[in-house]
């Protein structure tokens, strides 16, 4: 295959991948950051996500009011994300005014304020966005559930972190977090459009490469333990409505079993859809699971996915459970499709329509210059571009063995964590 | 940088929408996109939740459901397994006027998504046990929709803005009319208003538009409902004669919802345009305009506060929503009065307005890049009678408003004697 895409390091470490397109006057740049939730220790858990608040409040040269107005007057969208392994920031900009972007980029990788005052009052947002996430049962049960799954590694937390340590987080530890995470050495930085390499290249050269590099950062990697005997949670919460999550351990991206779990998703759950822009879509109604399940009437919706992360993460299988069963029915249920799976070959054809589903899904994706541009850098952040590149590639070789083993080897109710959310009603308090 | 495209290459316009009309009644609309090996079809019909009795409301909406629940010539699982084993989707939507149906594929499957467009809407059977299934899926839908703060709050909203008339029921009906509809209703619901005349149908992507018009014309073309009825009249709404303050209880919850607002201008009116730039400037440029300044970056009260006007056929709306903390609720309902004060009673600046002019034309490559978002700007056209060359005139139309004229419009619609505030939450 011809390379599409051009990968560059700066003498300072940072990595740049640029690739050319120019199927609209259009250009998405992404600058990744390696620090998420998974570099934090109790009590600065969710120092990342604040972190990520933070570099939007403005620098000296760039006050936060004059670029959010200067983006927006330009027609622009930008937007950030933190993930367990990840923090990220975009801006797609109609081409002829990406070096906006790009200037901005440069300079609030070193020189953000974290002025107090900004400070005290993105403290409330981000509660506020905690608050708004509580009112839903399924972070309340999910959150339960990834608990349990990990105690040792610092996935164990969500990524907006705890209301303990939300309230009393400083201002200084931010800003500590912030210079020790962000160096040009710890970033990659992903560019698609409507752009010459060359030109954009020199472009960046000039705009980053001035930026010393730092200390290597660390990364906190505590592997978790096997787990030895299913977990059950419960919550209890306000509502009619009884939710069952299923998580079980799952390897990570670049693991070589990946692929064909990801195979086995999509005839389990439907496939799960990668992209972060304008792909999915697909539903599921004809996946294993919601004909055992749903058309069964154990539940009245499901879904199923994993991440891709750096480390090993969890599989989830979530259920809204039909409001004439119990969870534990739906379970049963469930069980015994898994064991299915793990008895019996599927077949070539079904292998060959998950195929054709991740093929859907990618040509989606391919519709927007914001994702295509996202994936420059995301897959970096656990594999490279190559993998996803090869994608397809790798999924034509997995075979209905491959399934069979994979399904043996993580679906086991030994190291799975059951959490069920039961709703005690409406007009009841807990 | 090299010399760039004009930008008016690349929105679309009368040389490359290919337009239409069938001899049933069907509008075609269609744009090549070859950028990606995909196609999206979008398009309504005439029917919608204006049709509901008042005892079976939702009707509408559990009609739009039920389509896919099994046809003439296709159980539920088999249309689905057509669907799902090429990666393609289709779904329908009941609205107040129009059900619409949204579908993507690869662009070699477009054939097979145009056929069961048609086959769902033309032949469903409504099969009874799927019909049961899919009734317990909706009640389990209402009974979500009542623990979530932000729907309540809207839902509360309309009920008080549109008080006597049709807006202010709810499209997807309560446990009460999704029991009491029986298949039988479904059945003759879809007899009844099921037809092409004025059907819409949007297809954009890697197809040729000529071919494209040919392939509706085979699979719809000989569609005929002699009977389909006209839509209801809409009653004139009757205006609030003071402000009404409502709260809607969910126990439990720990943030609260607030919708303010009032009435707000239909698509088609000439203000509609100063409207929404005014309502730009207030919660919705940058980090949600004024209102985002005010509540979030300022105050810190809330992780979204912005504003919105949702203007359709009939009378439109103007509001603010917040999402905050239910000890916090006054604080934000005075903060963001004060902001719809300000903006009635003294112009928004020249330079204010000159920003969300700018956001408005420059994001136009951005919101018409896709598929989808090119076929939701054909639709607009072909439902607001906007003309071919709209996005080719859009920047002038943009550009010729004033703050004299958004001040106008602000104080037609907003009179702080007269709003609704809607919350929901503990």
């Amino acid at each position: 295959m011809p390379k599409t895409y051009t990968k560059t390091t700066l003498s300072n470490g940072m990595t740049l991948l640029l690739k050319e397109i120019h199927s609209a006057p259009l250009i998405s740049s992404w600058v990744w950051y390696r620090v998420g939730s998974r570099d934090e220790v109790p009590p600065l858990t969710g120092i990342s996500h604040l972190v990520e608040h933070m570099q939007f409040k403005g620098t000296r040269k760039y006050p936060a009011a004059l670029i959010d107005k200067a983006v927006a007057r330009d027609g622009g969208t930008r937007n950030a994300f933190t993930f367990l392994d990840w923090t990220t920031y975009f801006e797609t900009m109609p081409a002829d005014k990406i070096d906006l972007a790009l200037r901005l980029e440069a300079d609030r990788m070193v020189n953000s304020l974290f002025e107090t005052k900004e400070f005290s009052s993105e403290r409330t947002v981000v509660i506020s966005e905690r608050e708004g996430n509580e009112n839903e049962p399924m972070f309340l049960l999910g959150e339960a559930v990834q608990q349990a799954a990990f105690r040792v590694h610092s996935y164990h937390h969500e990524v907006i972190g705890d209301m303990a340590d939300l309230k009393f987080v400083t201002r200084d530890d931010l800003y500590r977090h912030y210079r020790t995470y962000y160096v040009p050495n710890n970033a990659v930085m992903g560019i698609a459009g409507d752009f010459n390499t060359k030109e954009m290249l020199a472009r960046l050269k000039e705009l980053f490469g001035p930026l010393p590099a730092g200390p290597h950062p660390p990364r906190l990697s505590r592997p978790e333990p096997e787990q030895r005997g299913e977990q059950r949670v419960s919550v209890e919460g306000p509502g009619e409505t009884a939710y069952l999550e299923v998580a079980y351990h799952f390897p990570s991206a670049s693991h070589p079993d990946f692929i064909a779990l990801s195979v086995l998703d999509s005839l389990l759950a439907g496939p799960t859809n990668l992209n972060m822009f304008g792909g999915g879509g697909i539903s599921n109604k004809t996946s294993r699971l919601y004909r055992a399940l749903v058309d069964n009437q154990f539940a009245v919706g499901l879904s199923g996915g994993s991440n891709a992360t750096v480390d090993p993460f969890l599989y989830y299988l979530s259920l809204t459970v039909h409001p004439k069963r119990n969870p534990e029915e739906a379970l049963i249920a469930l069980d015994d499709e898994i064991r299915r799976v793990q008895d019996e070959l599927v077949s070539k054809e079904e292998i060959r329509r998950a195929i054709k589903q991740a093929r859907a899904n990618f040509a989606y994706g391919t519709e927007n210059i914001t994702n295509q541009a996202f994936w420059l850098g995301y897959a970096e952040m656990f594999a490279s571009y190559n993998w996803f590149e090869t994608y397809l590639e790798k999924m034509l070789t997995v075979t209905p063995k491959d399934i069979q083993r994979v399904a043996r080897a993580y679906l086991r109710p030994q190291t799975r964590v059951v959490g069920t959310y039961i709703p005690t009603g409406n007009g009841k308090a807990l | 940088m090299k010399l760039r495209l004009g930008v008016h290459r690349s929105l679309p316009g009368p040389e490359d929408i290919n337009r239409a009309v069938l001899s049933n009644g069907i509008t075609v609309l269609s744009r090549s996109n070859f950028n990606s090996p995909s196609v999206t079809i979008s398009g309504y019909i005439h029917t919608g939740s204006l049709f509901d009795p008042d005892k079976k409301l939702g009707l509408a909406d559990f009609t739009a459901s039920a389509l896919m629940r099994g046809t003439s010539k296709h159980t539920f699982d088999s249309l689905y397994n057509e669907l799902e084993s090429v990666g393609a989707s289709l779904g329908f939507d009941s609205g107040l006027h129009t059900t619409s149906f949204h579908g993507r594929a690869l662009a070699e499957d477009l054939s097979l998504l145009l056929h069961l467009l048609s086959e769902t809407m033309r032949q469903p059977e409504f099969p009874k046990a799927e019909v049961e299934k899919l009734r317990h899926q909706l009640l389990t839908g209402l009974a979500v929709e009542m623990q979530d703060t932000s729907d309540m709050a809207d839902i509360t909203f309309d009920e008080i803005l549109y008080r006597g008339h049709p807006y202010g029921r709810s499209e997807d009906g309560n446990p009460d009319t999704i029991k009491a509809i029986t298949r039988a209703d479904l059945v003759k619901f879809h007899q009844r208003t099921f037809g092409p005349r004025g059907m819409t149908v949007v297809v954009v992507g890697a197809v040729e538009p000529k071919a494209t018009v040919d392939l509706v014309e085979r699979v719809l073309g000989d569609w005929k409902n002699p009977d389909q009825p006209d839509e209801p009249s809409l009653p004139k709404l009757k205006l609030l004669e003071k402000t009404i303050k409502r709260h809607y209880k969910i126990a439990g919850k720990s943030q609260a919802d607030i919708v303010i607002g009032t009435n707000g201008p239909r698509r088609k009116d000439d203000d509609y345009m100063a409207a929404t730039l005014g309502n730009s400037v207030l919660g919705q440029f940058g980090m949600m305009g004024r209102i985002g300044e005010s509540v979030r970056e300022k105050s810190g009260l809330a992780y979204y506060a912005y504003s919105n006007i949702s203007a359709g056929v009939g009378p439109g709306s103007w509001t603010i929503s917040a999402g905050v903390n239910p000890a916090n609720m006054d604080k934000v309902s005075e903060l963001i009065i004060k902001e719809l004060k300000r903006l009635i009673r003294v112009s928004v600046t020249r330079e204010e307005l000159a920003d969300s002019q700018a956001n408005f034309i420059g994001r136009l490559p951005l919101s018409l890049e896709s598929n989808g978002g090119v076929a939701s700007a054909l639709l607009n056209i072909e439902r607001y009678d906007l003309g071919l060359d709209y996005y080719r005139r859009y920047p002038d139309l943009v550009k010729a408003i004033t703050p004299g004229d958004v001040l106008k419009v602000a104080r037609k619609y907003i009179d702080l004697d007269r709003l609704v505030i809607a919350t929901a939450g503990p």
